[in-house]
């Protein structure tokens, strides 16, 4: 288990006070002057060398996106825009940051600029934070008011941050979509390139980071990459923010070593499966978008991004939903492919259509009422929106569905053999 | 998607206006964007006068658009793609997140108490005017599921007679206390946290404990020579 002296988030459940004075003594903004004068080269070779993949669901390496940016100013200034949308279901991480620590990702957002070269940074919430709003307002305030930032702040390069918020639309957390929301357009995704790196904001440079991927910089920096770099395992660096949900004895949000084990992770910090460990049917690791695994491959796998990519699924953002055996999986996916009919902006017709007509199928797959030959055709029509899309909606509709489909078809045929006998009782 | 239109004609007030507080506060949220760039804050005002008038009218969407010389359609077309945005009245609205998470912790019984004590269907006003109900999609609040969120709160850790008694509070006028409805303060494991324990992590003994390794030689950027092109 991580020790408490390797966490970046020692503030993540409120217990001491948000403000500057509480997060300088714990750390924050320590001499971050020494930092700026690595410079940005300097700045962005110790995230490379961190080996810190990004924390919005994609696992980008971070540093290498940093290296995107134009190494010179030119007429177009440039952007960071910070991705605090969060909501892929079952993730509540960047909420703590920005209500109990704040200052961690002030302070990363100051350095990342700067490793980038903007004086300009925008923390796109979602809309329904509106007291996380508040919360990083006043810190964003006091970092103003103590010349941290700011123009002419003590940290010599000059630095705006500006706190813009969304009004609930799930893909304005697409990092396309949230620029078109940013400069006031309804959320839909760009087609891609030009990537944002090169039209962004405004059309300007642009890049979006996750508000975790942001906050953790810092401390990366002041400790080291080797230090973040030795724990976890080889391209699955670092500490990681998990948000537990579902049935467990106690769920909540906790800061680990990446790679630990699902079921350590369960049973150290949550107080087991609810019923107990065989009690266990279904675990879906890494938010909404990404397939279930069934109770045997939970068994022992491991909370990174490639051993979760080995069983067909993905870490995504960390979010972890545990069903127990009393849980209809059938219906637990189901509700998802509505929530994805919900969100779908509507611009290509595979995700509007088809998150639709998935959406209706899987509702009469949850009373049985279908052919069994509809399962295969469900999985076909997925199989034809995944990839065919402008974003990766498309693909996070398919994904949950494949993975039911893949371990719990015989569920759904069974389903399926009841209700017809049901009905020609 | 769904389909979602202004209120009928007869349902719009016939003017709208920021109060003197709201327009200076529009003011300064405007200004936070480049110059030319004022559309980005159309999202911020149209929720600015939601929070005045309780729902987004159409001589709501006309003023904005007038304020930041955006055409009447773009406006529209903002207030009507964000589900956040009422276009109704809706009094006092409990907002009952039903997505997984939050279903697999039981928010069937949080909507069965609505249905109960406010209208039978969401989105519809109760009797007296005063409430009204819907399902939303993940509000960010997972591991404290089910939750619901009224106005600029959530509240977290709840079941369905927890429900029932918020919206009786409610009805007398009560404050509600915003948050965990248990004993938890925000997302640590109920009954105590597994991590975070340690006080050296608290007394200021950290300041300067790290610091910033310099540069290999090899590394360090170069001194320009004066004139040099950057
Ligand atoms: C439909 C959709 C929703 C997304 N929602 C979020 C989100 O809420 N927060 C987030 O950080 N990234 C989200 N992403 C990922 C972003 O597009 C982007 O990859 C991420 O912000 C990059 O940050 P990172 O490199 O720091 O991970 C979403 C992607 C898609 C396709
Ligand atoms: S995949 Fe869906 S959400 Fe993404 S751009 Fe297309 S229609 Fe919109
Ligand atoms: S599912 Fe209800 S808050 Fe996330």
């Amino acid at each position: 288990m991580l020790a408490d002296k390797d966490r970046i988030f020692t503030n993540l459940y409120g217990f001491q006070s948000p403000g500057l004075e509480a997060a300088k003594k714990r750390g924050q903004w320590d001499n971050t002057k020494a930092i700026l004068e690595l410079g940005p080269e300097g700045i962005v070779d110790i995230m490379k060398k961190s080996g810190l993949r990004g924390r919005g669901g994609a696992g980008f390496p971070t540093g290498l996106k940093w290296s995107f940016m134009p190494k010179e100013v030119k007429e177009r200034p440039h952007y960071l825009v910070v991705n605090a949308d969060e909501s892929e279901p079952g993730t509540c991480k960047d909420r703590d940051i920005l209500r109990h620590d704040p200052h961690t990702l002030i302070e990363g957002c100051l350095v990342a600029s700067f490793a980038m070269r903007a004086h300009a940074c925008y923390v796109y919430l979602r809309g329904e934070f509106i007291r996380e709003r508040e919360a990083l307002q006043r810190a964003v305030d006091e970092a103003y008011a103590a010349k941290l930032i700011g123009k002419n702040n003590i940290h010599g390069w000059d630095f705006d941050l500006y706190v813009h918020h969304g009004a609930g639309a799930y893909i304005c957390g697409e990092e396309t979509a949230l620029l078109e929301s940013l400069e006031g357009k309804k959320g839909q995704p760009r087609l891609k390139p030009p990537f944002p790196a090169n039209v962004g904001l405004y059309g300007c440079p642009t890049t979006v980071n996750n508000v975790e991927s942001i906050a953790v910089a810092p401390t990366i920096i002041r400790r080291g990459a080797d230090w973040f770099a030795g724990i976890g395992r080889p391209n699955n660096t670092g500490t990681k923010v998990f948000c537990i949900s579902g049935h467990v004895n106690k769920p909540c949000n906790v800061e680990e070593e990446m790679g630990i084990p699902l079921r350590e992770l369960i049973e150290k910090h949550c107080g087991g499966v609810r019923g107990g460990w065989d009690n266990l049917l279904a675990v879906i690791p890494g938010g909404a978008s990404v397939p279930l695994l069934p109770k045997s491959i939970c068994d022992d796998v491991l909370m990174d991004f490639d051993s979760l990519k080995a069983v067909q699924t993905g870490l995504g953002t960390a979010a972890v939903i545990v069903m127990d055996k009393s849980t209809d999986v059938i219906k637990a996916i189901q509700r998802l492919a509505y929530f994805y009919k919900h969100e779908s902006c509507g611009q290509c017709t595979p995700c509007r259509e088809g998150t639709g007509w998935m959406w209706r199928v899987m509702t009469r797959m949850v009373k049985g009422d279908a052919r069994v030959s509809e399962i295969d055709l469900l999985q076909e029509v997925s199989k034809e929106i995944e990839g065919h899309t402008i974003c990766a909606l498309g693909d996070a509709a398919a994904w949950p569905i494949q993975g039911l489909i893949r371990h719990f078809r015989p569920e759904i045929e069974k389903r399926i053999a009841e209700f017809s006998k049901m009905a020609a009782e | 998607m769904s389909l979602r239109r202004l209120a009928p004609p007869d349902v719009q007030p016939a003017s709208f206006a920021f109060n003197a507080e709201n327009a200076e506060w529009a003011r300064a949220t405007i200004a936070k964007y480049p110059p030319g760039r004022q559309a980005s804050a159309v999202i911020s005002l149209l929720w600015r006068g939601q929070e005045q008038e309780g729902w987004v009218s159409h001589p709501m969407v006309e003023s904005i658009a007038t304020m930041l010389s955006m055409p009447f359609i773009r406006v529209l077309e903002v207030a009507t793609f964000y589900t956040m945005f009422n276009l109704h009245p809706v009094g006092t609205l409990i907002q009952v997140c039903t997505t997984t998470p939050c279903w697999l912790r039981g928010s069937d019984a949080v909507v069965a108490a609505c249905k109960k004590h406010i209208h039978p269907h969401e989105k519809t006003l109760s009797d007296d005017g005063k409430f009204s109900w819907m399902e939303v999609e993940c509000l960010g609040a997972c591991v404290n599921a089910p939750m619901l969120q009224i106005g600029s709160d959530f509240y977290e850790d709840i079941d369905g007679p927890v429900t029932e008694q918020m919206i009786a509070d409610l009805r007398a006028g009560k404050a509600l206390k915003p948050g965990p409805q248990n004993s938890r303060k925000s997302s640590e494991p109920d009954g105590g946290a597994t991590t975070l324990t340690d006080g050296a992590l608290y007394d200021g003994s950290i300041i300067g404990k790290y610091k910033v390794a310099p540069l290999a030689p090899a590394e360090a950027p170069k001194p320009k020579p004066p004139g040099a092109a950057t």
